[in-house]
């Protein structure tokens, strides 16, 4: 069973972040991914572009129109995924708590990813 | 052969095994309940069979291997059906239960789910029942409930007891929802909230339940305790107009001496390890209260320091609100107080009641007047209203 791992955290904040704290987040998810790959449930994962980069299409009077900006405003971004294959909830959350951004202040929203028909 | 008996005693048992065997709930529950529809049909022109509980979970494993057999039509699960087939029980497994109840309970449902699906399953009540007792329109508790199935399957919660390592914090989750049940019936008293109250005693089996369940545990006695003794009590703490009576009013003889004697033999053994649990502190000072032969002998130090310890191995301000009250009764009406004036609860209308009762015991009574009213501007509920308004006309003539 795989679920995706959606790493929530304010760009903001994140930009505006000393460097060594961002260093020392980033090499935390570097020894994160290294273990979860090593435990065999890494399937895939990345970080994303800030939301500036981002953009929306949407289908209006039946034209697709592109908009600049993501989705929502919400108060936290989607700043990386990782995908991971896992036994059960439980596991997935287990995994989920060693995020690093999570002791920053971040959120991570687990979903499970439905299997192909 | 009470039918209606085995159902309220073995649904959840036999249905919790059931879960594990097929590991879908919807077609368990539905299985089940063309078991009991089955037994319903046969049991009184034929007799019942020798073993029930086994007969009905024999039948219901057989109508959820046909309803799996009809969708294999569709889809390709032979390997499923057949794996199930070999499986033969004959009574339900209490582990199972025991998953049931941590699944039902997982922290990844919402506190409102858990006690749905908890009730629904753990307990067998009727959707219908479950939405009566907690005042919520049918339709949304069967959302609820729907919503909840859906995610155990979809996310894949899994059907397990927790490891040792999650097993305290996990624990803490079940127990909460059973005090969540009791509390919820409990608070009920009138005549119409009797369905309600039924609530009490199914969380009195779901304590029973888990002290069976898990009988190295300390808080799950704890817990049971503490709902003893308050439901000891539940026929005095109203006159016949539904009325509040206080603890100090109440005519002990009124009291279920049974339940007071059971739940004080659960604080003992409750109590036996450090450190102790917040249910079995608070059983320890329900149980004083049982045990006080009149108002007056109520051990109101042992209480006052018992609150201590609550305080500081679990502190939080409704607990410093009750030892600041039992240390009035203790120590002086004056120190207790003192201790109110520190308490930080806006909008709790039980801080300015509690301050009123002092105020006004010490004779102090415009400013207990004055206290009440804060109390009234904040009180939902009636009979405390009503209760309160007394209180207030007493201190308020002249």
């Amino acid at each position: 069973m795989q679920y995706m791992l959606l790493c929530c955290f304010d760009e903001q904040r994140w930009a505006e972040m000393p460097d060594a704290q961002r260093d020392r987040i980033m090499r935390a998810y570097g020894e994160f991914v290294q273990g979860i790959v090593r435990s065999g449930h890494y399937r895939g994962g990345a970080q994303l572009h800030p939301t500036a980069t981002a953009t929306t299409l949407r289908e209006a009077h039946g034209k697709v129109i592109a908009t600049d900006g993501p989705f929502a405003e919400t108060r936290e971004q989607i700043g990386g995924y990782h995908l991971i294959e896992c036994r059960d909830l439980d596991e997935a959350l287990g995994i989920a708590a060693r995020v690093p951004t999570l002791a920053a202040g971040g959120a991570v929203e687990v979903r499970p990813v439905m299997p192909a028909a | 052969m009470d039918l209606g008996d085995l159902h309220r005693r073995e649904y959840g048992r036999i249905l919790a095994t059931l879960i594990r065997t097929v590991r879908d709930f919807d077609l368990a529950e539905d299985a089940l309940q063309e078991a009991f529809e089955a037994a319903l049909a046969r049991w009184p022109t034929q007799g019942p069979p020798q073993n029930p509980v086994a007969w009905l979970l024999s039948t219901a494993r057989h109508k959820a291997i046909d309803q799996l057999r009809h969708r294999a039509m569709a889809e390709s699960k032979h390997a499923e059906i057949a794996a199930l087939s070999e499986r033969e029980e004959d009574a339900p497994v209490p582990l199972d239960s025991l998953r049931l109840i941590f699944t039902c309970c997982h922290p990844a449902l919402s506190l409102e789910a858990q006690v749905a699906l908890t009730l629904r399953t753990v307990c067998g009540l009727s959707t219908e029942e479950i939405a009566r007792a907690f005042l919520v329109p049918v339709p949304t508790l069967a959302q609820r409930i729907v919503r909840a199935k859906a995610k155990i399957k979809n996310a894949r919660i899994p059907y397990e007891v927790p490891g040792d390592d999650e097993l305290a914090a996990r624990l803490e989750a079940v127990l909460a929802v059973v005090y969540l049940v009791f509390n919820e019936g409990y608070s009920a008293t009138f005549g119409a909230d009797l369905v309600r109250a039924e609530l009490c005693a199914e969380a009195i089996r779901l304590g029973r339940l888990l002290v069976e369940l898990l009988p190295a545990e300390r808080e799950p006695k704890g817990l049971l305790a503490l709902m003893l003794l308050h439901d000891a009590r539940r026929d005095a703490r109203t006159d016949d107009e539904g009325a509040i009576v206080l603890l100090e009013d109440q005519d002990r003889s009124r009291w279920d001496r049974a339940k007071i004697a059971e739940g004080a033999a659960l604080v003992e053994r409750a109590l036996a390890g450090w450190p102790p649990g917040k249910y079995a502190i608070q059983a320890a000072i329900a149980a004083l209260h049982c045990e006080a032969k009149s108002a007056a002998e109520t051990d109101w130090p042992q209480i006052a320091a018992l609150y201590g310890l609550l305080a500081s191995l679990y502190p939080s301000p409704v607990v410093e609100l009750n030892r600041a009250v039992a240390v009035a009764m203790a120590d002086g009406l004056e120190r207790g107080l003192a201790l109110l004036d520190t308490i930080h609860l806006p909008g709790y209308h039980l801080l300015p009641a509690a301050r009123a009762d002092l105020l006004r015991r010490l004779g102090r009574r415009a400013e207990a007047a004055s206290a009440y009213r804060e109390a009234l501007a904040l009180v939902t509920n009636d009979a405390e209203r009503r209760f309160l308004e007394k209180r207030l006309a007493e201190v308020a003539r002249p």
